[in-house]
């Protein structure tokens, strides 16, 4: 058969021909050249600005997040620290007030007794003042009368002195606070 | 080829000569046209495709990265490790396309020839891979430390050392290239034959004059069946190729010791 003569021409399959082997080495050589000069760069390039644009997305979310709790925390300090001033404002106001109230009642109970006191001191003057006068005219008066009553004008003697005298002073053992004026007022 | 054409009686199966091409002008064959432009097309397509990219990617764009980060993060950077895969994502991403494109060469109309399935070519990225991972680990640990560093993995025990040098050295300096660039041109050729011999033997049946012609059709069928099965072999093939060539590297570099 020429089939075995083929076969006879033929180079055994695993041994290598020089020109494929090296067309193998030229091809696949200039390949390699292409892909790591050109390809491999441009995707390693794409890889690495996307992983920067993912990454660099989820950090700035991070931060704004983190930014956002610190603000959250100092707006909430603060809210807190007004609370309290607040607070303490309002109690310093109210023992303010209360002080204020009892200053005031304090001041008014001063000025209400002062008041008191100095009516009560007019008052014991015009009574004074009109137990001298009542006492200075009531000897006149009752004169008068003693004289109507008798008959006769009791002149200024001793004797009429005496008993109007006597009797001031029975007045005055009735009001014994009165008796020492009674005496001098009865001159007048 | 000729095979066939002849045997109008006796079936002849499609042998070695199937994966041998007449020179198109020169030395230049199939395979090799093929070759050149599948680095043509890989090529440009990266080219192209990176011209114009967004943070948002286009749907030809997601294809494009999902391809480059299966080649990034599966093969180069979780074999070989996370400080130090970078410079060799170019060639992990080279391998892993130029074998797929080639691979698929296989099934593809008007090509129809998996590139790979010629040994020259497997054993022309293997030839990058060895120096690759040799280059990575020598420039890694230095000359002595990196031959200690392939010769005795850690935790050997002191009575085997002897034998496990020699099997790990002859291992990483003669056997892991040649291991690789035989199994995708194993892979292919055997896959390129099958689908080739159901092809040719459904023709026989089919022009045999005979009652054997109602056997034809399960030939054909066979063969769409095959060729199904083969886009998955061709793209594992491309796969693991590259996944390996990850795995070199990542044991040449590693610092376990």
């Amino acid at each position: 058969m020429d089939i075995s003569i083929l076969a006879a021409e033929e180079p055994l399959p695993v041994l290598p021909l020089p020109g494929e082997l090296i067309v193998g080495i030229i091809a696949f050589a200039i390949l390699l050249f292409v892909l790591n000069k050109y390809a491999v760069p441009r995707f390693e390039a794409l890889y690495e600005e996307r992983t920067d644009a993912i990454e660099g997305g989820l950090k700035r979310a991070q931060e704004t997040q983190e930014q956002a709790d610190r603000l959250k925390a100092e707006y909430e300090e603060q809210i807190a620290g007004l609370r309290a001033e607040a607070a303490r404002i309002r109690d310093d106001a109210r023992a303010e007030g209360t002080q204020i109230k009892a200053e005031l009642r304090a001041q008014a109970e001063e000025e209400a007794a002062r008041i008191k006191q100095r009516g009560e001191e007019q008052i014991a003057a015009a009574r004074e003042q009109a137990v001298r006068q009542l006492r200075g005219e009531i000897g006149g008066l009752s004169i008068q009368l003693a004289g109507r009553l008798i008959g006769r004008e009791l002149s200024d003697t001793e004797a009429r002195r005496g008993t109007v005298d006597s009797f001031l002073a029975e007045l005055d053992g009735m009001e014994p606070r009165q008796a020492a004026p009674a005496r001098s007022t009865g001159a007048s | 080829m000729g095979e066939f054409v002849l045997a109008a009686e006796e079936f002849t199966p499609p042998g070695v000569g199937t994966f041998i091409y007449p020179p198109i002008f020169g030395e230049v064959t199939k395979p090799i046209v093929q070759a050149i432009f599948a680095a043509i097309l890989v090529g440009a397509y990266f080219l192209v495709v990176t011209r114009r990219m967004t943070m948002v990617p286009s749907k030809g764009q997601f294809v494009a990265e999902s391809f480059y980060g299966l080649a990034r993060n599966t093969m180069a950077r979780d074999q070989i490790g996370g400080k130090e895969f970078k410079p060799f994502v170019p060639l992990i991403l080279g391998l892993f396309s130029f074998v797929l494109v080639n691979n698929l060469f296989g099934i593809i109309p008007f090509f129809q020839f998996p590139t790979m399935s010629r040994i020259g070519f497997p054993i022309a990225l293997a030839l990058f891979v060895y120096v690759a991972y040799h280059y990575a680990g020598f420039k890694k640990h230095g000359f002595v430390g990196y031959i200690k560093h392939a010769a005795l993995p850690p935790g050997v025990p002191a009575f085997v050392a002897p034998l496990i040098i020699v099997i790990e050295l002859f291992t990483k300096f003669a056997f892991q290239p040649f291991s690789l660039a035989l199994r995708v041109f194993a892979a292919m050729f055997a896959g390129h034959l099958i689908l080739v011999l159901a092809v040719v033997g459904g023709e026989f049946l089919l022009f045999s004059g005979s009652a054997l012609v109602v056997a034809a059709p399960f030939a054909f069928i066979a063969a769409i069946a095959f060729t199904f099965l083969e886009v998955l072999v061709m793209s594992i093939q491309a796969y693991v190729f590259a996944l390996l060539a990850g795995v070199y590297i990542g044991a040449a570099v590693s610092t376990e010791h």
